[in-house]
């Protein structure tokens, strides 16, 4: 119930009271956050005032509800001193004036009272507030750190089984080194008890042969310098034994990034390494024997040509047993095997010294390398050792086998050779020795190398020289010993050689053969001797040479030949008649049928044919009657054996004239050749000789000097 | 296996956390002695700071009740503290009381708390997470519940991106949050900034490296700079209680002695 002459209404009233609520609110803004603008504020002061001033009019003043405004004031989260005091300065100083005049007498008491209880409440509600936040806050604390503590736990049981699980040795230690901590698979891999292992020190985990940069990475990491480190390194088991590890030493700081603890992380390694010696091995010895291989050898000879020795000198011996084949094809590849192992044992016995070394290159090939020799005498030493060492019966499953060896030799200072030309050098003459028929040894020689090598040369550059028209063909006359004409020439081939000049046909010929460039060669040569035969039948006619060209015995056994010489008569338009051939009575003698064909079907188109260098071989008459041949050609050794006018050989003279004698009763020409000393010529042509050749009568030459004589006897 | 919780756990009230000391310059108990001796030294220095917490709250207030009235009704709020009076929720839900909204900070004790507060809220959720973590605020099942990224969004990041130095690129970390909201999204900043009050500043951040958060001060330009790719709402990156005043706001009179930032930007 209101007292009179209290707070009225009135729109005086109610503006007067709007009014102090904005005041107070400019005096409290700021000295607490409240989530309200300023209209907002003023509008909550206002109910406060509101409700202050009718507990004040009251007849019965509650003081309790007085305090309760306090309260709220904190509860809309007025929370600061600052405005509890601005409060009861704007209370104190302007609430009598919101009760108009006059003034009830109890007023001013009630204020008194009013305002105390009003900060009592505030006093209370704001204790109450900051203890309720304090629990609030301290249980959101607690909550959080149980999470924490649960995600701790989880991620503490899932670090835990990896440390037990892994199969990687994991060790954790503080930074004096001393090791808190090992898992299973590091106690199996040391061969410690946990508790055996903790006791330790990481101090006492060096090996003698750590390499210095280890403990330097080490002391850089507790010190914290730096955070990791990755190494090998090897350890000593409980047992002594040794184990090879990938280690990982880690540092790891706290949340300041000071360092705090160390953790390492061992992979054992052991395995890898021994598979990894286990392979270096295979990859530098031969599986059955046990010896170096070639890999070994040639990493050994690539050490020796680097060292920097004035004067060093080496021996390399490449071996090969002797027709060891026949043994794997007879015995069997086990027998083989069991005599190549033998072998080896005997070669590993005779070169026991360490600047030695015997290595298999595979298959029944051997080589044994000799350091700081002082000469090839030296080696060849070495070698009847092992030449007499091979030869001692080898006794293989119940089989006595006997075998031999062929063996190059190369000796050399190191400054004039390359590894590779020395094993190459080693091989060339191991293929001497098995050519001058095994059971031996060959000794390098550098001219017949370099001889071998021409020889190739010629031999592989032919068929392209022959397509480059590098030969030249030159044409000997053949002289009426009667009346001194030129009766025919025979043709010549030279090489016109880029590099080794005007090369004769004992250079390459023998190549030829070998080769099989005869063929085409012989063929060009032909087409050229019958092209120039041709020409000088144009010009001179009947006074025109005939042509004889050499046919060499494997072009006599090409099936092609009677086709290519009948082509090359009717390309150059050459009569058959005009044509000759010259072969060697080895190259008629034949057993086989072709020759033989091959000459019928010759003389069949015509083509005359003549025994070359006879004289030289059997000689046999008899034999030559079987064949379709028209001339035989006296070898120049007979000519020279006729002797000198002054020491004439009667026995001699007699053989050639039985020769003629005989070769004309066949109804055989016969040409004298090498004719060089008028001697010569008296004796040939007395004895009946029809045509001569020979040095003294006339040089092979050019065409164009043959066809100059012609000119001449027909200016004649 | 979960992927590891990247956020913090540790739980250490011997440090001061800065979600505490706030609490502290509002005039809340949400503390303990390490927070309050950090806040007191820090009022020593700069007798203003409670002011300014006061203003950056009021910011906070305006720029939801501005949201709201652009028709946002739901809220992404990263460092949003230890809840005391006039939280986002209950701005938002006094204008629509539909609002849905997402706390995120990254103190444990802060998220402890909150959801202790609104446990039963079925309009708010509470995530554990870094700001840095784009993925872990916005792919949380919480967000996840109650936010529709298809549709605008409010983030607001009020006192946060002071705590991101440089290093961690904010720029970065927020063009993946814009890349996140849709067209017609708003984001609401306030930052600290030693424009205004350099004598301050300085011994401020030297304060604040104790904390777990240590703090970067920024310039207007600086500022402006974090919110490429928002359009700037009026009246742009001013002081706190320059933003969209009410009359007879504090501090309306030298704004400029509030040493903080605000600004609100439309995704375009």
């Amino acid at each position: 119930m209101r007292v009179a002459g209290g707070a009225g209404g009135g729109d005086a009233a109610a503006a007067a009271r709007y009014s102090f609520a904005r005041h107070w609110a400019e005096q409290v803004a700021g000295t607490s956050y409240v989530p309200w603008g300023p209209a907002e504020l003023s509008d909550y002061l206002l109910g406060l005032l509101d409700r202050l001033m009718e507990l004040l009019s009251a007849f019965d003043y509650d003081a309790d509800a007085v305090s309760q405004v306090g309260a709220d004031l904190v509860r809309a989260h007025f929370t600061g001193s600052e405005t509890l005091q601005q409060t009861m300065v704007v209370l104190g100083e302007g609430l009598p004036a919101l009760f108009g005049r006059p003034r009830p007498a109890y007023l001013d008491r009630r204020l008194v009272q009013a305002l105390g209880a009003l900060a009592a409440g505030y006093a209370t509600a704001l204790r109450d507030r900051a203890l309720d936040e304090q629990d609030g806050i301290h249980r959101a604390m607690l909550m959080a750190t149980r999470q924490a503590e649960k995600r701790l736990a989880v991620s503490e049981a899932r670090f835990r089984t990896m440390f037990r699980e892994a199969g990687l040795g994991i060790a954790i230690g503080d930074l004096a080194g001393n090791i808190t901590d090992a898992n299973p698979s590091l106690l199996q891999m040391f061969g410690y008890t946990a508790d055996e292992f903790t006791r330790r020190n990481v101090s006492e985990m060096v090996h003698p042969e750590d390499a210095p940069s280890i403990w330097q990475s080490y002391d850089e990491l507790v010190a914290g310098k730096r955070d990791h480190f990755r190494v090998e390194k090897r350890f000593f088991r409980k047992d002594g034994g040794i184990i090879w590890t990938n280690l990982t030493v880690s540092l790891v700081r706290d949340d300041t990034g000071a360092p705090s603890y160390q953790v390492a992380l061992l992979e054992d390694i052991g395995e890898r390494r021994r598979l990894q010696s286990e392979l270096e091995y295979l990859a530098y010895h031969d599986a059955l024997t046990g010896l170096p291989n070639r890999t070994q050898l040639c990493k050994r000879l690539d050490a020796i040509f680097a060292r920097d020795e004035p004067g060093l000198r080496i021996g390399l011996c490449c071996i090969d047993l002797d027709g060891f084949k026949a043994v794997n094809d007879s015995q069997g590849h086990d027998v083989g095997d069991q005599l190549l192992v033998a072998v080896a044992n005997r070669l590993t016995h005779l070169c026991p010294g360490p600047g030695q070394l015997v290595a298999r290159m595979g298959g029944d090939e051997f080589l044994v390398l000799v350091e700081r020799t002082s000469a090839v005498d030296q080696v060849v030493e070495l070698v009847e050792h092992i030449l007499a060492a091979v030869v001692t019966p080898v006794h293989v499953s119940g089989h006595e086998l006997a075998i031999t060896a062929s063996i190059g030799i190369v000796e050399q200072s190191v400054a004039d050779t390359t590894p590779a030309d020395l094993m190459s050098a080693a091989d060339i003459t191991l293929y001497w020795a098995k050519r001058q028929g095994k059971n031996r040894y060959a000794v390098f020689d550098r001219g017949r190398v370099e001889e071998e090598i021409a020889r190739y040369t010629l031999s592989a550059t032919m068929p392209a020289a022959i397509d480059r028209d590098e030969f030249v063909v030159h044409y000997q006359p053949l002289i009426s010993l009667s009346d001194g004409t030129l009766r025919g020439v025979e043709a010549l081939v030279r090489w016109q050689h880029p590099t080794y000049g005007l090369l004769t046909p004992d250079r390459f010929i023998g190549l030829a053969e070998d080769s099989g460039a005869i063929i085409p060669l012989g063929r060009w040569v032909l087409a050229t001797a019958c092209r120039q035969a041709r020409r000088w039948l144009q010009r001179f006619g009947d006074d025109a040479p005939f042509i004889s060209v050499n046919l060499a015995p494997r072009q006599l056994q090409d099936p092609d030949l009677v086709a290519d010489v009948t082509a090359i008569l009717t390309d150059t338009g050459l009569p058959s008649d005009r044509l000759q051939f010259e072969l060697t009575e080895r190259a008629v003698m034949s057993e086989e049928t072709g020759p033989l064909q091959a000459l019928a079907a010759l003389e069949e188109i015509g083509v005359r044919l003549a025994i070359d260098d006879f004289g030289t071989g059997y000689s046999n008459l008899a034999y030559l009657r079987r064949l379709p041949v028209h001339t035989l050609k006296l070898d120049g050794s007979l000519a020279v054996g006729l002797g000198e006018i002054d020491t004439p050989d009667p026995a001699a003279e007699k053989i050639v004239s039985a020769l003629v004698t005989l070769a004309h009763a066949m109804n055989l020409d016969v040409t004298a050749e090498g004719i060089e000393t008028p001697a010569q010529l008296q004796r040939l042509r007395a004895l009946g000789c029809d045509t001569g050749q020979g040095w003294l009568l006339a040089r092979p030459g050019p065409a164009h000097v043959v066809a100059a004589q012609l000119r001449r006897r027909a200016t004649l | 296996m979960t992927l590891p919780d990247w956020v913090s756990g540790d739980v250490d009230i011997s440090r001061p956390s800065a979600a505490r000391v706030y609490d502290y310059y509002l005039g809340g108990s949400h503390n303990f002695p390490a927070d309050r001796e950090m806040a007191r030294q820090a009022i020593a220095l700069w007798p203003e700071l409670p002011r300014i917490m006061q203003a950056n709250r009021a910011f906070m207030r305006r720029a939801v009740r501005y949201l709201i009235g652009q028709g946002v009704s739901q809220f992404l709020d990263i460092g949003s503290g230890i809840p005391t009076v006039g939280n986002v929720h209950e701005v938002a839900q006094a204008a629509d009381p539909e609002a849905r909204v997402v706390y995120v900070d990254v103190d444990p004790v802060a998220v402890a708390h909150s959801r202790a507060i609104l446990a039963g809220d079925d309009l708010t959720e509470v995530v554990h997470a870094d700001l840095r973590d784009v993925q872990g605020v916005l792919e949380d099942p919480r967000t996840m519940r109650l936010l529709d990224l298809s549709r605008p969004v409010g983030v607001l990041m009020v006192a946060l991106l002071h705590f991101v130095p440089a290093a961690a690129d904010p720029a970065g970390v927020l063009a993946r949050y814009r890349r996140a909201m849709t067209p017609g999204s708003y984001l609401a900043v306030s930052h600290a900034t030693h424009e205004g009050q350099p004598d301050q500043a300085g011994p401020h951040v030297a304060l604040y490296r104790r904390t777990g958060t240590p703090m970067t001060m920024r310039s207007r330009a600086e500022v402006a700079a974090l919110l490429d790719g928002f359009d700037l709402v009026p009246p742009g990156v001013v002081f706190l209680p320059q933003w969209r005043p009410e009359p007879g706001s504090v501090g309306a009179d030298q704004p400029e002695r509030i040493a903080g930032f605000a600004a609100v930007g439309r995704r375009r």
